[in-house]
């Protein structure tokens, strides 16, 4: 027994030399199954997430999304594989886990008999925060997420975008070095969902922050990394930009003519560059499709004007991770193999 | 104040929110003033019955013609009207999905269900305590030995106890607080008629173990002011159990 202690107090003194802690990753998740009977939901799930990194979490319903968050807040245990929040191991030390993770589950976990100081009170002496220490976080708190009109009613009361940002304002209660936020912006209005991106970009740096939606923007605006699970299992993982520059085949343009001639898509075709034309969606609107890293629609735009067909619109259609999550979700076969997590 | 404090002032705040405290607590005064009063008036035509055939003053003793019989028809509402105070303690926190913030909170399972436990307890002793004024009133006009009440009073707070945990432990099965009530109400009826089994086996050592697992003479035996520490270990242990049947589907609930 006594040289069993010795042995380990030797490995965490060692371990406590040789890593270093700024490497370390605050979330190290390492090939994690999750199995409910025959059903797999989440399958060797293995990614990391850097100190001040904020990660989006891309799926479709059912993908896993919510199952791997509920395993790194210590809800449920995973099948196999290990999970480790800054430093400490989801299963065996749960306690030291939950302190140190602000969540936000895909429902706003609000009491609505609770006022929405009672509530981020009974919230902060959960986590064991009193007196001065918990009036001034609620107060950062209800300022942060703009709170302040709305303090003393009833959370039941409250709409669907104020609870959302209750919630939000208990993930956030005790400062936590690691955020969960499961869909932050569902329910929101625009200008509320602008906010807390921003809000949301504004803990970067100092918070590890996880977060899982499906509204594809919000993964570009906010996100450093995304990482792609589909079916259970992890598709894609890279930056936004180089996610949709991996999938790009070919730039596309599009024009709506006001009184285009009717083989107005072979003379498109005829200005150089240009690899295909066909008809888009409306009448009127047209797809261009040229060589990849040219930009031509200055040229195209000069010649519809000489030719004086009513130039309405003209955009490019970049490929959105719109497009690209589509594509890696829909079709998984001839896709390129899973990225293994930078560690 | 500590988590399982924030728990229990939580859980009082979430009480008289709700509608179901003042209902229950009116239903159950109501019938323990109710059914005191019809004791109260039976006594009463019992001693003008001894007055007429002895003449002079009848002694009559309201130890045994109003509370016994008060405390034995308490059980009854109890079982009926506990298991709605607790059906909402796990079931909202399921169907509200606030049960995952819980337990996702750095605060243990047994501090969880703690808290919801004493808070319950607490507006059950808060009831017991208005049903005290019965007593009391009863004390200016008559004379009674105070003991035996004060024994049929525990009896109320351990049953009520251990009804309470029962109730708590449905709740944490299903996420509709009426199935919850309904499961309570079902296992106490059941535990109740294995009393009546206990009794078809007579008087042999297999009818006492039988009898022994239902409250029934256990809760008899302390109204009738007889505190013997079996009865006593039998509800601290039946308490014990529950709490920790209800930890055990608090703990597995995560698992789904």
């Amino acid at each position: 027994m006594v040289a069993r202690g010795l042995s380990e107090t030797a490995i965490a003194i060692a371990s406590s030399i040789l890593v270093r802690p700024d490497i370390t990753p605050m979330i190290d998740v390492q090939h994690i199954t999750k199995r409910y009977g025959h059903h797999t939901a989440i399958d060797r799930v293995t990614f990391s997430v850097a100190k001040g990194e904020v990660l989006a979490f891309l799926g479709p319903n059912g993908a896993g999304k919510t199952t791997t968050m509920r395993i790194l807040t210590c809800f449920m245990p995973a099948t196999e594989g290990t999970a480790r929040v800054a430093g400490f191991d989801c299963a065996a030390q749960p306690m030291e886990v939950k302190r140190r993770i602000g969540y936000l589950p895909e429902t706003p976990p609000v009491y609505q008999e609770l006022t929405v100081t009672e509530y981020l009170t009974f919230v902060g002496r959960l986590r064991g925060m009193t007196g001065p220490n918990l009036t001034s976080a609620m107060d950062q708190s209800i300022g942060r997420l703009e709170l302040g009109s709305v303090r003393h009613r009833l959370i039941g009361n409250l709409s669907r975008g104020y609870r959302q940002r209750v919630g939000l304002a208990q993930a956030l209660l005790h400062d936590p070095p690691v955020l969960i936020l499961d869909e932050p912006t569902v329910g929101l209005d625009p200008k509320q969902i602008i906010e807390i991106r921003e809000l949301i970009k504004s803990l970067a740096g100092s918070h590890s922050v996880i977060l899982s939606t499906h509204i594809l923007p919000e993964a570009t605006a906010v996100c450093q990394r995304v990482v792609i699970i589909s079916g259970g299992r992890i598709v894609a993982e890279d930056t936004p930009e180089q996610l949709s520059a991996r999938l790009r085949q070919s730039e596309k343009i599009s024009v709506t003519l006001k009184s285009p001639p009717p083989d107005c898509e072979t003379k498109l075709r005829a200005i150089p560059g240009i690899l295909n034309v066909f008809q888009g969606p409306s009448n009127g609107t047209f797809i261009i499709e040229c060589a990849l890293g040219r930009d031509l629609r200055d040229d195209i735009a000069r010649y519809i004007v000489a030719n004086q067909w009513g130039l309405l619109e003209l955009r490019t259609i970049s490929m959105t991770l719109e497009d690209v999550f589509l594509r890696l979700t829909r079709h998984e076969e001839g896709l390129p193999q899973p990225v293994e997590a930078a560690s | 104040m500590t988590p399982v404090q924030a728990v229990i002032a939580k859980e009082l705040r979430g009480y008289f929110v709700s509608p179901i405290v003042y209902v229950v607590g009116a239903v159950f005064l109501l019938i323990f003033g109710l059914l005191s009063y019809l004791y109260v008036v039976f006594a009463g035509a019992q001693a003008i019955q001894l007055m007429q055939m002895q003449g002079g003053m009848a002694q009559i003793n309201l130890n045994d013609l109003v509370f016994r019989n008060l405390f034995a028809s308490m059980r009854f509402v109890l079982l009926i009207i506990l298991p709605i105070l607790t059906m909402r303690l796990f079931a909202e926190e399921r169907k509200l999905r606030t049960f995952e913030f819980l337990m996702t909170s750095p605060i243990g399972i047994n501090e969880i269900v703690a808290g919801k436990f004493v808070s319950a307890f607490l507006i059950y002793l808060g009831l017991l305590g208005i049903t005290g004024l019965v007593p009391s009133v009863l004390m200016l006009f008559s004379d009674f030995d105070w003991g035996p009440v004060l024994t049929g009073y525990l009896a109320m707070a351990l049953l009520g106890a251990l009804f309470l945990a029962v109730g708590l432990f449905a709740s944490a099965l299903t996420e509709n607080q009426i199935v919850a009530a309904f499961v309570g109400f079902g296992i106490l009826l059941t535990v109740w008629l294995v009393a009546g089994l206990g009794a078809l086996f007579g008087d042999t050592a297999m009818g006492h173990m039988v009898s022994y697992i239902s409250f029934m003479e256990h809760y008899d035996r302390l109204v009738n002011g007889l505190i013997d520490t079996s009865d006593l270990v039998y509800f601290a242990s039946g308490l014990a159990l529950m709490l920790f049947l209800t930890h055990q589907v608090v703990d597995s609930a995560r698992w789904k």
